[in-house]
């Protein structure tokens, strides 16, 4: 038993619990300090992540290696900043109460045990641990009937796509004999051919985690529960629960099932193409910010499944690399998005934004910033996370995927620079209130990153080859 | 009894007759001894306080739900009490310590429903 292996895990799972009683033990309300100790339980965890050994644990159930190292930092990352987000919003929307943080706590520590599961019963079991509470946390508005419809339909699916998630695994077990993935892989990786039933049964996974993470065709849920939750939650649906969903896909597809590549090579292209060409389009006719952002998310998920398609070195490269890129200008985007009051109530219509540029430019600079950067527009970071995805499906013989992918960028281009437009042309329709100071520092957090990567991209690069590599070893 | 398959079966037999002997004995009793004064409340199926033919989409109060689940909680710790309590002996520190850490978690989540008010119920 190496347990001092999962330890990021375990410090994760007793803050939790403990911030959970320092919560509900005052007899006044807590969300200030719990939310501050929550933020700090997730950079200790990160740190841990850092200084973490790699191997396996837990009767083999759990992995550690660099690409759940990569993968979990910017799992918890994301989750650091959608907590602060949801400090000033919170209270102005009468949210302030102590559960938000610690659901958040306990989803993340769910995202960490998926990335790092190596096991089919881990896999659903962190999957679960990350559902449950945010289920919870999509109708955290309860009063709000969008806020319960989103929580309850977020819910209805959520529970349909584990069931199928579950189908296929109790098919792949029926048929290989065991859930681990190394005695998966080995099962596999034996000459004689491959049952239908195993085929079937990695289907069925694939479809429980494409729900996850949104895909063409299990998306409709996307746009509802997004426009639906408070904004910081879905600040938080559109980056860590994806990025870990991500990292189980590639993990359990390129693991395990490594060798019937040619069997779910398909799958992923069909589920990219598809996420491609919905992302750009669905979103054209869109006036709600967070309904963009929804179909720009699933866009954008089709860029990075790219990278898997692919299935080399490369691939996986651009694939990481993307899901970094992704987050930052995603909870960047998010942060202008939770900032947009009138008169102390919340807006979120494209139009709200107009003449953004003459009442509060910096924020407009941002918010330009991010759209250019999702547009994928050189030198932002944008760009070059999109650069590497097209260079590996070009390296690997995919043209029809790249060209595919640069024509969807031209359309999705088209919804980006509307933002843009709006905020510097049209007339203006009245100033938005100041943003507070905590959204100002992520807004421009984001901002230089996103502005500035393309100056330094060589960490991020060499970090995400490692992960890479030790995926594929 | 030349099977002896069969054969390992013949006590559930045995109890299924002593169980259906005494289930028609008490029904039947009550039948023939007891004085019969029925009312529609009396015939009507039993369901909780609720009326038993009603359209579903009712309000009723949320603690009934509230109750529902805790006790959801707290049967599974006790399904999983019996079959851990059996093999102690065999299972050693390991089996012990994890129960006790299932057990402190449901503690956590019971301090939690205690001071959110969750058993008042008034």
């Amino acid at each position: 038993m190496s347990w001092t292996l999962a330890l990021p895990e375990l410090v994760l799972a007793c803050s939790g619990l403990v911030l959970l009683l320092a919560g509900v033990i005052p007899k006044q309300e807590t969300f200030f300090p719990i939310t501050m100790g929550a933020i700090g339980a997730l950079l200790v965890t990160a740190v841990l992540v850092l200084g973490q050994g790699e191997g396996t644990a837990l009767g083999g159930h759990y992995v550690a290696d660099a690409f759940s190292g990569f993968m979990k930092i910017l799992a918890l990352g994301a989750a650091a900043l959608g907590l602060l987000l949801s400090i000033d919003f919170n209270e102005k929307e009468g949210l302030g109460r102590f559960e938000f943080p610690v659901l958040v706590l306990f989803a993340s520590l769910g995202a960490m045990v998926m990335i790092s599961a190596n096991d089919l019963m881990a896999l659903y079991l962190g999957l679960e641990l990350l559902s449950l509470p945010l289920y919870v946390i999509a109708a955290f508005n309860r009063d709000n009937a969008r806020s319960s419809e989103a929580g309850l339909k977020y819910f209805v699916l959520g529970a349909l796509a584990s069931g199928l998630l579950l189908y296929g695994t109790t098919l792949v077990y029926g048929f290989a004999g065991t859930t681990n993935f190394d005695r998966l892989a080995d099962a596999f990786s034996a000459a004689q051919g491959v049952s239908a039933g195993v085929i079937v049964g990695v289907v069925f996974v694939i479809a429980g985690l494409a729900f996850k993470v949104s895909a063409v065709p299990f998306h409709m849920w996307t746009p509802d529960v997004y426009e639906g939750a408070p904004t910081p939650v879905t600040a938080y649906f559109a980056s860590a629960p994806k990025v870990a969903a991500i990292a189980l896909l590639t993990r359990v597809l390129l693991g395990p099932f490594g060798d019937l590549a040619a069997q779910w090579q398909q799958v992923i292209l069909l589920i990219s193409f598809g996420s491609m060409i919905l992302g750009s389009f669905a979103a054209i006719g869109q006036i709600n910010l967070k309904r963009l952002m929804a179909y720009s998310s699933i866009g954008h998920v089709g860029y990075a499944l790219m990278g898997l398609a692919v299935g080399s070195d490369t691939g996986l490269r651009g694939l990481l690399f993307y899901m970094a890129i992704y987050v930052f200008m995603n909870v960047g985007a998010f942060a202008v998005l939770v900032a947009m009051r009138r008169q102390g109530r919340a807006v979120e219509q494209v139009e709200d934004l107009a003449g953004l540029a003459r009442t509060d430019l910096g924020m407009a600079l941002w918010m330009a910033a991010f759209m250019f950067s999702m547009a994928g527009i050189p030198p932002l970071a944008g760009f070059f996370s999109k650069l590497y995805v097209f260079l590996a499906a070009v390296q690997g013989g995919f043209w029809t995927l790249a060209v595919v992918g640069v024509l969807t960028s031209v359309v999705s281009a088209y919804y980006y620079l509307r933002v843009v437009k709006v905020m510097f042309f049209d007339q203006p329709a009245g100033a938005l209130d100041r943003a507070p100071a905590s959204l100002t520092i992520v807004m421009a957090g984001t901002g230089l990153f996103t502005l500035l990567f393309g100056l330094f991209p060589a960490p991020l690069l060499a970090a995400a080859q490692a992960a890479a590599a030790a995926l594929l070893g | 009894m030349t099977q002896p398959l069969l054969a390992d079966y013949f006590p559930i037999l045995v109890f299924l007759v002593i169980a259906g002997g005494i289930a028609a004995a008490m029904v039947g009793g009550s039948l023939l001894v007891a004085r019969q004064k029925p009312n529609p409340e009396k015939l009507s199926a039993y369901e909780c306080g609720f009326e038993p033919f009603d359209d579903t989409r009712r309000r009723f109060d949320v603690r009934f739900y509230l109750v529902a689940i805790l006790f959801i909680i707290f049967d599974l710790e006790v399904a999983f009490l019996f079959p851990w309590a059996v093999s102690l002996g065999g299972i050693g520190w390991f089996g012990f310590l994890s129960m006790v850490a299932f057990l402190g978690v449901l503690t956590v989540g019971f301090v939690y429903e205690w001071r959110k008010g969750a058993l008042d119920w008034e």
